[in-house]
């Protein structure tokens, strides 16, 4: 197994609503990432970061200091965190740097996304007639998923429950109301079958983590996390995506699956061997669906799964362990980042109230987003 | 009269008493997609075909459109005060291609995935010159 490619420091700005710009909120947390490392800037040889509307990560070495460091703006809509993260990966395996910071951070107004149908290749028409909608996508994914495989509404809404149960617990998390199963399922309809608070919505927050090649990191600390894996995938012919005008109904596989499929394989390890998981839960019927297209279930088995608390922080295979994006938001840049980061603070078992009771050395992330992406990545002790 | 405009040409024949989607065959791959396009997604290849899709299919999945959607990308002519949720649905069309449209039921008891649904041309919006913008929609078939 690769030992190769470590985080040696995590730092994150609470998510949420802030007065503060998305910039100043990622370098909040390469402030804090760089404390929990114990090096300086002027130690970091390589950046990589992004914001999807919060501007120019490399714009912050004026505040981070004028190094002269080569700094890569990462712009990949929903994976743009776990592109940076890959591409800190790949710098430090091919030797190109000792030390490497990624960023992620964002900041959007309130409501649902209003993309240009002309950035994602879609006529005028698409936007004018009302179909240009992420919230729709995953109302009718999850409504035919529900329809094929079984899975019931209470289930819908136990993921909810669970999620802000958790980021309740999460000092770091924006929703810190736990909710009721009665409340989800009776909030407004959004998207039929989905209630508002079956829903993240778009916020803000940012996340830095600082990685070291094998070596270097001990000299750091005596808590690294090892990244065993970082791999991004776009969609395959036949998946299910955001803006699709048309489908083929000769159907294949969503991208999550060969993200998830060729992490596991870089790794050396399956569904099996992982202890904690953050899978992408824009809505709670993305959680469920993610279970089964990440490998850590068959199609249909996430109704008993959650209907027995088998993913609560207390379960077999706690998920989204802090609160995920319906308690944390979704600001764009950052959330993939915030995965990772909850990953290392879990395993080195400083989550304080929100730590799964269970020992644990092994923890899957999982990013999806439009038009058809996903991040995956294996990290363990 | 008011005079009836598309909102985009490419979409759908009109003026038409039986309107058909106007879509792309490519034959080396069988891939069909909506609306017209230059390439295979499959293949890559450039010799697609311009195809009239069947009018009638079965409701692959729904969902109902609860909110007034932002302005822009949305040209629907309602505000908050007047917006009524709108159902938006896949359609598959025999074994050709599944489509996303528009529905013209917002009635969760009124929609099944399976169901047999007819295309039909529905008044959107009024244009700057007083036209009327139709756009396609799919209405369940009546038995």
């Amino acid at each position: 197994m690769s030992e190769d490619v470590a985080i040696i420091g995590i730092g994150i700005h609470p998510f949420g609503r802030h007065d503060s710009t998305g910039m100043e909120q990622g370098a909040h947390a390469a402030r804090e990432a760089l404390k929990d490392a114990g090096c300086e800037w002027s130690d970091v040889q390589y950046a990589f970061g992004g914001s999807s509307a919060a501007g120019n990560a490399d714009t912050m070495v004026s505040t981070l200091g004028l190094t002269g460091l080569p700094f890569i703006n990462v712009a990949n809509g929903c994976a743009t965190g776990g592109s940076s993260l890959i591409s800190a990966y790949n710098a430090l395996n091919a030797g190109a740097a000792d030390i490497v910071m990624a960023i992620g951070f964002d900041k959007h107004p309130k409501g649902a996304f209003d993309p240009d149908p002309a950035a994602f290749g879609l006529g005028q028409w698409y936007g004018d007639t009302g179909l240009m909608l992420t919230t729709q996508f995953f109302g009718m994914k999850i409504q035919r998923y529900m329809h094929q495989y079984g899975i019931s509404p209470s289930t819908l809404a136990k993921v909810a429950v669970k999620n802000f149960d958790n980021g309740s617990k999460n000092p770091n998390a924006w929703r810190r109301k736990p909710m009721t199963e009665e409340e989800v399922l009776n909030s407004l309809m959004l998207s039929n079958p989905l209630t508002q608070y079956m829903f993240c919505s778009p916020g803000e927050g940012g996340v830095a983590l600082v990685l070291a090649r094998g070596e270097v990191a001990k000299k750091f600390t005596k808590k690294p996390v090892f990244l065993r894996s970082a791999v991004l995938r776009s969609r395959p012919f036949g998946s299910f995506e955001v803006f699709n005008s048309w489908l083929s109904p000769d159907r294949g596989d969503s991208p999550s699956v060969g993200a998830a499929a060729a992490a596991f394989k870089m790794a050396g390890m399956g569904p099996d061997d992982i202890d904690i998981a953050q899978l992408q839960d824009t809505e709670s019927g993305a959680e469920i669906m993610h279970m089964a297209e990440t490998g850590f279930c068959k199609d249909g088995e996430q109704e008993d799964m959650i209907q027995s608390g088998e993913t609560r922080l207390d379960g077999r295979l706690p998920i989204n362990t802090d609160g995920g994006c319906l308690a944390n938001g979704e600001p764009i840049g950052a959330s993939g980042l915030r995965q990772v980061y909850e990953s290392a603070l879990q395993l080195r078992g400083d989550a304080g109230d929100h730590q799964v009771p269970k020992k644990i050395r092994t923890a899957f992330t999982h990013v999806y987003g439009a038009p058809g992406i996903s991040a995956c990545t294996v990290l363990s002790n | 009269m008011t005079t009836q405009v598309p909102v985009a040409p490419e979409l759908f024949t009109w003026p038409s008493d039986e309107p058909q989607l106007i879509g792309t065959h490519f034959p080396e791959s069988g891939v069909t997609v909506f609306p017209q396009a230059k390439a295979c997604p499959r293949t890559a290849s450039q010799n697609g075909e311009r195809v009239l899709l069947p009018r009638r299919g079965k409701l692959w999945s729904w969902t109902i459109q609860g909110f007034l959607p932002k302005s822009p990308p949305y040209a629907g002519p309602e505000t908050p005060a007047t917006f009524k949720p709108y159902g938006v649905g896949y359609i598959q069309l025999g074994d050709q291609v599944i489509v996303e449209s528009r529905l013209t039921t917002a009635n969760p008891d009124e929609l099944k995935i399976g169901m047999e649904m007819e295309l039909v041309i529905i008044p959107f919006n009024k244009d700057a010159d007083g036209n009327e913008v139709v756009t396609y929609a799919f209405a369940p078939v009546k038995k």
